[in-house]
């Protein structure tokens, strides 16, 4: 160094402390001294071990930053080569839980509790990437927030448009609903009645449909009206026909609400829901953890043979 | 007064650079017999008996838990001593057991000075015996001095080979007897042997093999005086009523040969200077310099310093445990304190106090613990749901612990939400009731889904889950949940 270090606010001076006679470092803050005490030498041995450490890290190891990328060491580890070890050790893992999964088929899924337990965390995984977008982190659908628009179902509850027994809720997955370009995709609509009917026929209609939860006073009109042309998928007392996916009007749950005005609106102009198939965009293995999730929320229902023909015919009223 | 013509350039030249490192001066104590060192290697026996012979030990625990006595079995969380099982949860157990080993310290030491260093701490024990084991190769003092001086040929090498051996197979062991109590102790050995113990048996058996080799063959009194903490701390426990070994330097000085004493006995003290009390030093330190961080206050140098005095007919004790405040007394020519009133002082009444309070609420916490315990936590997404019939659902994660090594039944209720009823993910809705029975296995905690459904129209409100063992001792807990419905949760 060419300048000379600045000097201290005292001169330093040593002087050998009476009580050990070790030299102190020469300074004195407030009448307290430094013993100038030497380091054990095996200190300065682990100082050179650590450095002998590090020459051979640097040699075995990524180390230095260069300017496209840093060196990768002789053992060519890197962090990102260990995840991707790592995940192929957990994907080998999940091999045979796949396979298994892969073998069962789905109503026979819950004979076997642990394959069950892990379907249902794979489905929970996969929900959150595949289907909260619509249906709600907690698959609650347009119950989860007012301000989602309504018409996404809940899959927590009780009520099923489709079915709720493990192969249903897979067949929907698997093909969706009113997916153009799926023949065996789950289909129906409701036609729309504007312009069909007068108002007071309108009116008595939606009597009828809320008097069915008993939100209104019956009306005959709307009982004849009802009966000409909504039984034949509600059925005569309102409780819906999952084979078309026709909603059951006596009960509490309504996909596009149930008040007055909202009845009518769906009456008048109905919308009809779509849900995409994912067959092709998901394995089925995936599909059926997912089955397995959505059937574990709480309304899952136990299997009962449904009817083969699950796709019905389109119904072309006007 | 700054003297700019001075600098710590001028310094630097004034001491010269090897004086900023000390080579370690080899510690080469002689073997002494007497009190203390009867009582060292009492302890030391005893420390590493406990220390090896514990993970042996076997609890008869039923068939559903281990029948290791002490286990600390990380894989599943549990940790047993004896009767005495610990759950994660529990932890403060371990923790209250640590701040009273924290306090038993600071008794100890305010008390009789460092016997913590000189007698227990393991580093202490297995220096002894790796000393021992010096002795035992290379002979005493004055042979294991001339050896080390001598240049290397092939007996110093074989010496040399075989000592370190038995260095290296005590560490092994050492190390191999620290991970029994992290697994059963015969099957592990079994596995240990054959190759099928998991890596990380392997791998700590190795560690430790190294750190007791190092540190216990070689680095010795070093980690006392530059490693460890506690001689640092101690100075600040230490107080002028705290028994240390002391000597007594207004009897000993000034020092004088028994042929010298001889000659004119009224200039010369009790001490003969014959630097035995060094020589048989485990740090390598001179006590008659005073009370200093090396000293470990083993009272090695008490007993070689009481077998001379006795050889030349003086009073013993020229070098025995006192307190500060006895050296003054006696050097005024008072009759010291006696010893139990310098332990019986409030400091130490205090410590003691604190020391058995927390030991007596940790023993009364685990003798009212509960081995039966639940807790319910509410879905939140979403907080209610709407069945088709108008009712409304919750939906609640009960975990129920059951803390006992059998595997046992318990009912879940409902305490309150008159109208309520509960099913599971195992019991269907059309059986659903007030009450749920669910067998959760030995020593586990068993996670239920519950839902609970309240008919069209009820209000929202608190009500609780409770839990009761299905056995003779029908322990119960509870837990406080809210039922929420539409309309209250916005």
């Amino acid at each position: 160094m060419a300048n000379k270090p600045s000097a201290p606010s005292q001169a330093p001076v040593q002087k050998i402390d009476e009580a050990t006679g070790t030299k102190t470092v020469g300074h004195e803050w407030d009448g307290i001294e430094e013993l100038d005490t030497p380091m054990p030498r095996w200190w300065l041995w682990t100082f050179y071990l650590c450095i002998l450490f590090s020459a051979v890290y640097v040699v075995l190891y990524p180390a230095w930053p260069l300017v496209e990328k840093g060196t990768e060491g002789v053992l060519g580890w890197s962090s990102r080569g260990q995840l991707a070890e790592e995940i192929s050790v957990a994907d080998q893992a999940r091999t045979t839980v796949n396979e298994q999964l892969a073998r069962i088929p789905i109503e026979r899924l819950p004979e076997d509790g642990t394959l069950m337990q892990q379907a249902v965390a794979g489905g929970r995984a996969a929900f959150l990437v595949n289907c909260v977008q619509c249906h709600g982190s907690g698959a609650a659908g347009s119950m989860a927030s007012s301000s989602l628009a309504k018409g996404y179902p809940n899959l927590n509850d009780d009520d099923w448009l489709w079915g709720g027994d493990l192969k249903a809720i897979e067949y929907t997955l698997t093909h969706g609903i009113r997916q153009q370009g799926d023949d065996m995709t789950r289909f129906s609509q409701m036609p729309p009645f504007n312009g069909v009917f007068d108002d007071a026929q309108i009116e008595g209609l939606v009597d009828h449909v809320l008097a069915l939860t008993g939100q209104a006073k019956p009306s005959a009109v709307g009982a004849q009206l009802y009966t000409d042309n909504c039984a034949q998928c509600h059925g005569e007392a309102g409780l819906g026909n999952r084979v078309q996916g026709a909603p059951n009007l006596a009960d509490a749950i309504w996909l596009y609400g149930g008040t007055r005005a909202e009845v009518k609106r769906q009456i008048l102009a109905p919308r009809n829901g779509m849900m995409p198939k994912w067959n092709g965009r998901l394995d089925p293995v995936t599909i059926k953890m997912l089955a397995a999730y959505v059937h574990s929320l709480g309304g899952g229902e136990d299997f009962v043979e449904v009817a083969k023909n699950v796709a019905v015919e389109v119904d072309e009223q006007p | 007064m700054n003297n700019p013509d001075r600098s710590w350039a001028d310094l630097a030249k004034d001491s010269p650079p090897e004086n900023l490192f000390e080579k370690r001066k080899q510690v080469h104590p002689q073997r002494i017999d007497g009190n203390f060192r009867r009582f060292k290697w009492l302890v030391m026996l005893v420390t590493l008996a406990i220390y090896y012979i514990t993970p042996w030990l076997r609890w008869d625990r039923g068939p559903y838990a281990p029948d290791q006595a002490v286990l600390v079995d990380l894989a599943n969380r549990r940790f047993y001593m004896f009767g005495i099982e610990i759950w994660p949860h529990e932890f403060y157990f371990v923790a209250g057991l640590l701040i009273m080993a924290g306090i038993g310290l600071f008794l100890v030491t305010s008390a009789v000075g460092r016997a913590w260093c000189g007698y227990a701490c393991p580093q202490t024990v297995w220096t002894n015996l790796f000393q021992h084991v010096d002795r035992f190769v290379d002979g005493d003092r004055n042979a294991r001095m001339r050896l080390d001086k001598a240049p290397w040929g092939a007996g110093k090498v074989a010496r040399r080979s075989f000592k370190w051996a038995i260095y290296l197979f005590i560490s092994f062991w050492t190390g191999g007897a620290w991970v029994m109590y992290f697994a059963d102790a015969p099957t592990l050995t079994v596995d240990f042997w054959t190759g099928n113990a998991a890596l990380v048996a392997y791998i700590t058996v190795a560690i430790l093999t190294l750190t007791t080799f190092i540190l216990g063959g070689f680095m010795r009194e070093q980690v006392c005086i530059y490693m460890c903490p506690w001689p640092r701390i101690q100075s600040a426990m230490l107080d002028e009523k705290s028994l240390l070994v002391t000597y007594k330097d207004w009897r000993g000085e000034p020092r004088g040969s028994v042929k010298k004493a001889a000659k004119a006995s009224d200039e010369f003290g009790d001490c003969i200077d014959c630097n035995q009390c060094v020589a048989v030093c485990p740090t390598g330190i001179d006590i008659r310099e005073g009370p200093q961080i090396g000293c470990i206050t083993c009272g090695l140098c008490i007993d070689a310093c009481d077998r001379v005095m006795n050889e030349v007919g003086r009073p013993r004790g020229l070098i025995d445990y006192a307190t500060l405040e006895d050296c003054e007394r006696e050097a005024a020519g008072e009759e010291p304190r006696p010893v139990w009133k310098t332990m019986l002082r409030p400091r130490t009444l205090i410590y003691s106090a604190i020391w058995g309070g927390i030991g007596l609420a940790l023993l009364f916490a685990l003798g009212t613990r509960a081995h039966t315990e639940l807790s319910a936590a509410a879905d939140r997404n979403p907080p209610f749901m709407l069945m088709s019939d108008g009712s409304v659902r919750n939906a609640f994660t009960l975990k129920i612990r059951n803390m006992e090594s059998r595997p046992r039944s318990f009912t879940i209720a409902i305490d309150g939400l008159d109208q309520a009823v509960m099913w599971s993910g195992t019991v269907p809705r059309d059986e659903a009731a007030r009450m749920l029975e669910v067998a959760v296995a030995a020593d586990q905690t068993q996670a239920i889904r519950a839902y609970i459904a309240a008919p069209a129209g009820s209000a929202a409100q608190d009500f609780a889950f409770t839990v009761t063992s299905a056995d003779e001792q029908a322990e119960t807990d509870r837990s406080e949940v809210r039922f929420v419905v539409p309309g209250e949760a916005e």
